[in-house]
């Protein structure tokens, strides 16, 4: 095992996608995620990788599909506004099935908004982004320690499954200082038999392309991809329990938010409120059987979010509208205190009491 | 035991590095802990503030709304987190700086004009060092051994004459306090 280091968030990220094999990273600056591009501009070239800052974030992002197409690992990062420049890219990427590594710390919006932390990106996170049917493999840590991991887990999944991968952080998780004990390097030599690779004159050529103009194609093409996002729906949902089994309410919450709820429900139970915590790691795919089994015993949930309340259409959605479900939510920039989560675990309680 | 630290003042007076010396002593105590700036357009100059949460359980959320110890290092922190420390907490202020007593009477209060010491004594522009000597002289909240290895994780060891500059700042609070 490695020694334990103390890493920002954000320097997490770039170090374990370099112990993974990645060797290409185009970005361009923007809070609160500066600290990746800086990162890799220190590395890159020291490793024989390659640092470059586009002249925007469309540039980047379109570097990327050219990287990804040769069968290189490659990411990109940026915050909030950036993704969004960056989404017609992402879409076209998806429509490419090219692998490569998308990571959003989302900043307050909507337009330019602000720079401090929010998760208002979800909806454009988790029901693709760009124009289409599509959807990325959303990853949320709550943790540097998770920054690195889910790093290395998203290359991988990209990998195994032709598509691009979203790291799903905000400001905190960017900005934040935590011991981190880093793997070791895998490489990541995964064999991509349909990369751009030169035919060498000794195969086919292999074509890397979005475009097809003959209907029936193109609904085969989605009709595959769907497919394969059904077996990604029932293999990949990663989520974690705290507390869970006998809580009679469930506060959800992903990255920030999660380790808010935490405390409150700490809290919740040591005023004897059996309360607990149900965090999605994957955002796409949403752990929704895991939530349905959940509401069979919890009697309420309550969504934690940094946003308006936008993962909280998921969360009914998983459980059916079976529970009620409550927002607790702060925006812009703003994020829940320990106690208002708390209160609306009491509000919660107060209501099934009540109903008893 | 869990300690929630926050500690504010202008841009500059190394707010930031008090709180990364901090984290890197209970990393080397192989404590919890998590490590948090504020990272508003600040600049030299402006407000700032860290949050640091050393505890023997993992750390929950790494905002400190209610600090165990408040590091006040100018007026606006303390007018501005006064309120927010917990009952029986402790409050640290450069008294060069803050022109006034905190109004709470259910706190520890430690008052040290590190600004101007850190002047009369030859420590120019570390008078943070000086005051988070007397914060672990007086709250414990990291163990006194632990300075020499966590000051040569936050100085590169190139800079051998800032790291005896800084230890000795430390020192220097320790006794004045």
């Amino acid at each position: 095992m490695s020694e334990k280091v103390l890493m920002k968030g954000n320097e997490a990220i770039a170090e374990a996608a370099i112990s993974c094999g990645c060797r290409h990273y185009f970005g361009y600056p923007i809070t609160p995620q500066t600290e990746i591009a800086a990162y890799m501009a220190k590395r890159m070239p020291k490793i024989g990788g390659t640092f470059l800052q586009a002249e925007s974030e469309i540039a980047a992002v379109n570097m990327v599909i050219g990287a990804a197409s040769a069968g290189v690992r490659v990411m990109t990062s940026s915050s909030s506004p950036g993704v969004s420049l960056k989404s017609e890219g992402i879409s076209y990427m998806a429509g490419c099935d090219l692998p490569a590594l998308i990571v959003n710390v989302q900043r307050g919006g909507p337009g330019l908004g602000g720079i401090q932390p929010s998760q208002s990106d979800y909806f454009q996170a988790t029901r693709g982004g760009g124009h289409g049917d599509y959807h990325l493999l959303v990853l949320a840590p709550a943790s540097v320690q998770e920054m690195a991991a889910m790093t290395v887990r998203a290359f991988d999944l990209a990998d195994k499954y032709r598509m691009p991968c979203m790291l799903l952080a905000d400001g905190t998780m960017g900005q934040m200082m935590e011991p981190v004990e880093l793997g070791e390097s895998t490489g990541g030599t995964v064999d991509k038999p349909w990369a751009l690779t030169g035919t060498g004159m000794k195969r086919p050529h292999n074509i890397i392309n979005s475009l097809s103009l003959t209907p029936d194609e193109l609904e085969r093409w989605n009709v595959d991809r769907y497919e394969r996002y059904a077996k990604i729906e029932r293999d990949e949902p990663m989520y974690e329990e705290y507390l869970c089994d006998d809580a009679e309410i469930v506060v959800v919450g992903f990255g920030i938010a999660a380790r808010v709820a935490k405390n409150a429900v700490n809290a919740a139970r040591a005023e004897g409120i059996k309360a607990g915590m149900f965090r999605p790691i994957t955002l796409w795919p949403f752990p929704k059987k895991a939530m349905f089994e959940r509401a069979k015993t919890a009697g309420a949930f309550i969504s934690v979010e940094l946003s308006m309340g936008q993962m909280i259409e998921d969360i009914e959605l998983a459980i059916r509208c079976t529970r009620p479900v409550t927002l607790c939510s702060r925006v812009g920039g703003m994020i829940p205190s320990p106690a208002e989560v708390k209160k609306s675990i009491e509000d919660a309680h107060e209501k099934l009491e009540g109903r008893n | 035991m869990t300690k929630n630290i926050l500690i504010a003042g202008f841009g500059g007076q190394g707010v930031l590095f008090t709180g990364k010396f901090l984290a890197y002593a209970a990393l080397l105590e192989d404590r919890q802990l998590s490590w948090l700036p504020s990272y508003g357009p600040e600049m030299r100059g402006g407000t700032c503030n860290c949050s640091v949460i050393i505890s023997d359980e993992p750390v929950g959320s790494p905002i400190v709304t209610e600090p165990d110890i408040l590091i006040a290092m100018n007026r606006p922190s303390l007018d501005k987190f006064e309120k927010a420390v917990v009952p029986g907490g402790e409050i640290y202020i450069d008294s060069s700086l803050v022109d006034r007593k905190p109004e709470r009477t259910d706190v520890k209060v430690y008052s040290l004009p590190a600004t101007a010491l850190s002047t009369e004594k030859g420590f120019d522009g570390i008078a943070n060092m000086i005051l988070l000597g007397a914060v672990i002289e007086k709250s414990g909240v990291i163990d006194k051994s632990s300075i020499p290895a966590a000051m040569s994780k936050v100085v590169s060891a190139k800079h051998k004459d800032l790291y005896d500059y800084n230890i000795k700042a430390i020192e220097l609070g320790c006794e004045s306090i």
